[in-house]
This record gives structure tokens, C-alpha cells and sequence, in this order.
């Protein structure tokens, strides 16, 4: 990792530079968006010479244009095994092989594959040129899994909210309340029946939808 | 807590029915099943602590042990979770040129006339630059040695006469659609998937190359075994049990409709039910022919991790990765299944114990007795479709007499 004091980070990050300016990484991940930050980051860092694998496009055929050193996956993508074989295979690449993984490193190993990043380097390639593209990534995965839980965090919030409009005014419609005494209304039935307001409020929404003006 | 990876096939039952049906529960034993979609996936959260065992392709599980690709994490099979059950299936294009009908009376094609009739073909592809081209699921798989196994012997050299290429099970009927691949050899049912779809024919099951194939295996890190015995001895006997309930005839649609589930196959319960009831559908339009050999969960101590099947796998992964045989290798390999630890955990229950750990392969032509120390065990024809016979004891003679 990183040392943590900044000026000692910085140092670092700059020898890492110098070291890792040509080797050439490319990124396959299923999710555009994803392989997009964690390139800018590498970018960004000035770690290496970055090639974005299409996930729609001919899988080895790009690699094999690209010929990279390091190959970051998404731990889940579907062509792990594929990918995996083409590199036993491969007579265009120089034979990567699954990353890390000495005792050594079982740390942030683990900590890759926590994060959902699977790492494939050229064999031979000096560890320590390694350690700050595969330490960024998992950073960069990191944040990209905090970005979504948020947005998915975002977008419940947001339904729960138009579900206890629309079910306040059904309510303030159909038994003449004005706003405050709709809202008191669900919020009491959900403390008694232990349930949340948005699924209360939902409730309302869908039966009046289903029953109508009755 | 116990996880167990495993990837969506019919032959994940035994770990999912020892959750479901509560024998894992019965012995102290809570599973969490996690699913993945690749077998690069189930191996590294295994080897990194996501999950505790996996149910996993037996060649992995050695190449992982040896390091092959990678650097060496030794594991351990205390359990086989069955024998067979995979098909070679052809496309529909391919199968016409070897004369397969798709008809409702044409059973599985004979291995040896099959295989003259491929090699004629695959000559005339690879003349005209477009080789024949077969999907196995990955590169150490069964199914990629089964399929060679026969290639070769058949005369077709699967390295130059045709292409082997990795498609991971829930993609292969895909590849086979899409043209991507002529053949697949891949395990249930996803061969089926693709015969329903209309775009494969089963030429034949890998039992007729092997009639005792060692299949999937329960996979552990050999640490978690070592300081885990107790739980793990729990959890063995929860699979046997779930085993013995699997191919009880009255379970059979109970185990169709939970292993057809989406959060496991997510497959129609029907093409699920074939292949746990040994009915094969070869074509589209035929009836499912019952072939008795196709599939073991159970019968005949088929959950024993016999170490001459360990060997088998190593003699083949040496031939195929074009690597020298090293004694000290092979005798590496035969260590990571574990019979001891099968034998110990299944003292004094219903479960037949073999007398020994190891065995000629490919040996038996008829139903023979051999020795118990607990059950009567009777074992079946083992051939190979070639007739030859594996020593674990030999195998650079028996790599000398293969054909290249």
C-alpha cells in the first residue's frame, strides 16, 4: 500500500510514475462506467499506457492488438475462464498469469478480490511496478461500489417520497384530511403495524389504483 | 457457517439439496450457497476466503494444487460429488454432415463410427482454413480431457486438427446458437438447453468415453481442512445424505423444481428433471432416450475420492499441457483427494467404504465385488471406449502407449 503521510505518498507516487510509464495495462470490465473511472484514475496518476477493452467487441482479438503487460477483469466477468486460457495459450502475449498471490502479498490479494478486481501480469514483471496500478484499482472499484449503493440509496429515497405524496393525496382526497393529518395518519398506522411509512403509503397507492372510486 | 461456491448445473444438487431439504441443518451444519457464473471465479473465492468450499470441476482443484497458471494453493476433494453426466452435443449444421438424424429413433452415435466420420470432416474444414471448432468449459476440466481422450484416440490430434476453446457452462448453448463453436462438451443442462433451443444435437454422453468418470468435487482449502476436521466431517455427511435422498426415485421432481430455481440453474424444471432421471433428449424433436449410465450421485460409492482418479486427471493434464511427468508431482496430485478424511467422516453410517484408496481404472467389464470394510460394494464396467486400462502406479507407460 501507499505509505499514508502525504509527502512520503507523494514521493511515492512519483517513483511509481517514473517506473511505470510504459508498461502498458488494459482494462476489461463489464461496466463501461466502471472501466472509465478506473482508467482515468490510472490516467490520472500517470500510471502506465491504458487500453479499454470493448466488452462488446472482439474479446482477444483486442487483447492480442494491444499486447498489455497487466490485465485488469472484474472479478465477475463472464470470460474469466476464457480470458484465463488465452493467456496459457497465447503465443502473441507473453503468457500473463493470475496475480500476487505469493504469501507475501495474501493481503492486498485479498483486498483485490474483496473489491471485485481480478489482476493478470506478465510473468517477470517487477512487483513493486504492480503494486500501485492493482493498489489504485481496488481503491477506484471501491469507490465505484460506494457510488452505486448511494445512487440505488438515492433513487429508493426518491420512490419512497412519491409514494407518500401521492399517498397523502389520496388520503386528503378521499377522507377530506388536509395535509398534515394525511401525514399523521400513515405515519401512526405504520408505528402500529411496525411497518415503514413508504410501505404503508404504497399500500394506499397501489389499492387505490386497483379499486378506483369505489 | 459454511459457504460453498458452485456454478449453475445439475451437478451442484448435492450441496444445494443438503441446504434445502435440511440434512446440512440435521448435522449442525449452516450452508450459504454462493453463485458464480465462471470457474475462475468459484477458484479464487475459495483460494481468497469468500467462500469455504467449492463445488468444483476435479481437474481444477489439482492444477490449482500443483500451480499450474498460478502460483500453487494446495486443496483438498474429501468428497466426489458424481461421476459423468456431461454430453458432447453437436450443432445442428455439424451433425447433419456426420449423418446424426435428428429423427425420434436414432439413439447415441457409437464413439469409434462417430469419430471416422468427424475426422473425415474436420479434414475437409481444416483444408479449407475454417477447423472445426469444440467449446470444453475450461482448460482444466473434465470435459476438455474426455473430449480429447476420444479425439485422439479416434485419430483427430486436438490441437491441429480441430480447435479447443473455453466456453463456461451458462455460455455454451449461446456459443453453440451463435456459431461461435461447432460442438460443445459441457455438463446439464446446458446440453439440453441447447437441444431445446433447436440449435444442438447430443452426439453422445462422456460416459461412453468413460463409464466411471470422476466429475465434480467438493473442493476445500487444505488449511481449512486441517483446522476445521470437525465441521468438515459434518458437512460430508450431510452430502452423502443429501446423495442418498438425490436418487431416490420418488424425490426426483421435489430436486427438478429446487435445483430449477433462478437463484440456482435457473432452467425450465423440466430439462432439469431429465437429467437427474438419466432421460436424455438427443434432438428437438425426439423422445428422451433413458440411459442408465449417464449420470452418478451415489451408486456404487461413486461420493469416493478414489486417489487413481486423481492420477487419471494428472496423467492427462501432463499429455495435454505438454509437460513432463514428475513423480513427485503425480504423487501431489493423488494427495489432494483425501479418502481419509470420506473414510473417517463416514464410519458407522449407511455409506459403503472401499478397502482400498486406489485402482486399476478402466479395468472392470462386468459388475464385480470388491472389498468393503463397511457395506458390500459392487462395481461396474469402468471401460474406456478404447478398451485401454489405467495403472496410477504406471503412468509413463501408459502415456507411452497413447496416441499423441
Amino acid at each position: 500500500m501507499a505509505p499514508d503521510d502525504p509527502r512520503r505518498r507523494a514521493a511515492w507516487f512519483s517513483a511509481a510514475v517514473q517506473h511505470n510509464a510504459g508498461m502498458r495495462i488494459a482494462i476489461i470490465d463489464t461496466s463501461t462506467t466502471r472501466a472509465a473511472i478506473i482508467s482515468d484514475g490510472l490516467r490520472d496518476a500517470g500510471l502506465g499506457d491504458l487500453v479499454l477493452i470493448d466488452p462488446a467487441g472482439p474479446l482477444l482479438a483486442q487483447l492480442e492488438a494491444a499486447r498489455p503487460e497487466v490485465v485488469l477483469v472484474n472479478l465477475e466477468n463472464p470470460s474469466r475462464d476464457v480470458l484465463e486460457d488465452f493467456f496459457a495459450m497465447s503465443r502473441a502475449l507473453a503468457r500473463p498469469i493470475a496475480m500476487f498471490v505469493d504469501q507475501s502479498d495474501a493481503e492486498s490479494t485479498a483486498a483485490a478480490v474483496d473489491a471485485g478486481v481480478s489482476a493478470y501480469i506478465v510473468d517477470g514483471l517487477a512487483k513493486q511496478r504492480i503494486k500501485p496500478v492493482l493498489d489504485l484499482a481496488v481503491r477506484r472499484f471501491q469507490a465505484f461500489a460506494r457510488l452505486q449503493k448511494e445512487l440505488a440509496e438515492a433513487k429508493s429515497a426518491l420512490a419512497d417520497r412519491q409514494a407518500v405524496d401521492r399517498a397523502k393525496a389520496i388520503l386528503m382526497k378521499r377522507r377530506g384530511l388536509d395535509e398534515p393529518a394525511a401525514y399523521a395518519l400513515l405515519r401512526n398506522h405504520a408505528m402500529q403495524s411496525n411497518r415503514r411509512i413508504a410501505e404503508i403509503a404504497e399500500a394506499i397507492v397501489t389499492s387505490d389504483a386497483l379499486m378506483g372510486d369505489l | 457457517m459454511v459457504r460453498i461456491g458452485f456454478l449453475p448445473l445439475v451437478d451442484a444438487a448435492l450441496p444445494i439439496l443438503a441446504h434445502e431439504q435440511g440434512f446440512a441443518a440435521a448435522e449442525g451444519v449452516n450452508i450459504e450457497l454462493v453463485r458464480d457464473m465462471t470457474w475462475a471465479t468459484v477458484r479464487d473465492r475459495l483460494l481468497y476466503g469468500h467462500t469455504d468450499a467449492a463445488h468444483l470441476i476435479a481437474p481444477l482443484a489439482i492444477a490449482t494444487s500443483l500451480g499450474r497458471g498460478r502460483p500453487a494453493v494446495p486443496l483438498s476433494v474429501p468428497f466426489v460429488l458424481g461421476l459423468n453426466g456431461n454430453a458432447v452435443t453437436l450443432s445442428t449444421a455439424l451433425a447433419a454432415a456426420v449423418e446424426l438424424g435428428g429423427g425420434a429413433d436414432e439413439g447415441l452415435a457409437d464413439p469409434v463410427v462417430l469419430g471416422e466420420r468427424l475426422r473425415t470432416v474436420a479434414a475437409e474444414r481444416a483444408a479449407a482454413g475454417t477447423r472445426l471448432r469444440f467449446g470444453v468449459v475450461h482448460r482444466y476440466s473434465s470435459h476438455n480431457y474426455m473430449l480429447r481422450y476420444w479425439l485422439a484416440a479416434v485419430g483427430i490430434q486436438p490441437d491441429r486438427d480441430v480447435e479447443i476453446v473455453v466456453t463456461s457452462p451458462p455460455f455454451a448453448a449461446d456459443a453453440l446458437a451463435a456459431g461461435e463453436v461447432d460442438g460443445i462438451c459441457v455438463g446439464e443442462p446446458w446440453n439440453s438447453i441447447a437441444v431445446d433451443r433447436g440449435v444442438g444435437r447430443i452426439a453422445m454422453v462422456t460416459a461412453q468415453i468413460w463409464r466411471r468418470g470422476v466429475e465434480k468435487v467438493l473442493a476445500l482449502r487444505a488449511d481449512t481442512v486441517a483446522e476445521r476436521g470437525d465441521e468438515v466431517a459434518a458437512l460430508i455427511r450431510a452430502l452423502h445424505r443429501a446423495a442418498a435422498h438425490f436418487v431416490a426415485p420418488d424425490t426426483a421432481e421435489d430436486s427438478a423444481a429446487i435445483l430449477s430455481r433462478p437463484e440456482y440453474c435457473d432452467a425450465p424444471p423440466e430439462t432439469v428433471l431429465r437429467a437427474i432421471t438419466d432421460r436424455v433428449r438427443l434432438a428437438r424433436d425426439a423422445e428422451a432416450l433413458h440411459i442408465p449410465d449417464f449420470m452418478f450421485q451415489y451408486r456404487e460409492a461413486a461420493n469416493f475420492p478414489w486417489r487413481s482418479q486423481a492420477a487419471w486427471l494428472y496423467s492427462q493434464m501432463t499429455r495435454w499441457d505438454g509437460t513432463p511427468f514428475s513423480a513427485a508431482e503425480a504423487k501431489a496430485a493423488e494427495g489432494v483427494f483425501r479418502p481419509d478424511l470420506y473414510r473417517a467422516a463416514l464410519a458407522g453410517s449407511s455409506a459403503t467404504l472401499p478397502g482400498a484408496s486406489s485402482k486399476m481404472e478402466g479395468s472392470i467389464g462386468a459388475a464385480t465385488g470388491v472389498g468393503a470394510t463397511q457395506g458390500r460394494l459392487i462395481l461396474g464396467s469402468d471401460r474406456f471406449f478404447d478398451g485401454r486400462a489405467f495403472d496410477p502406479d504406471e503412468i509413463p507407460a501408459y502415456l507411452d502407449g497413447l496416441a499423441e
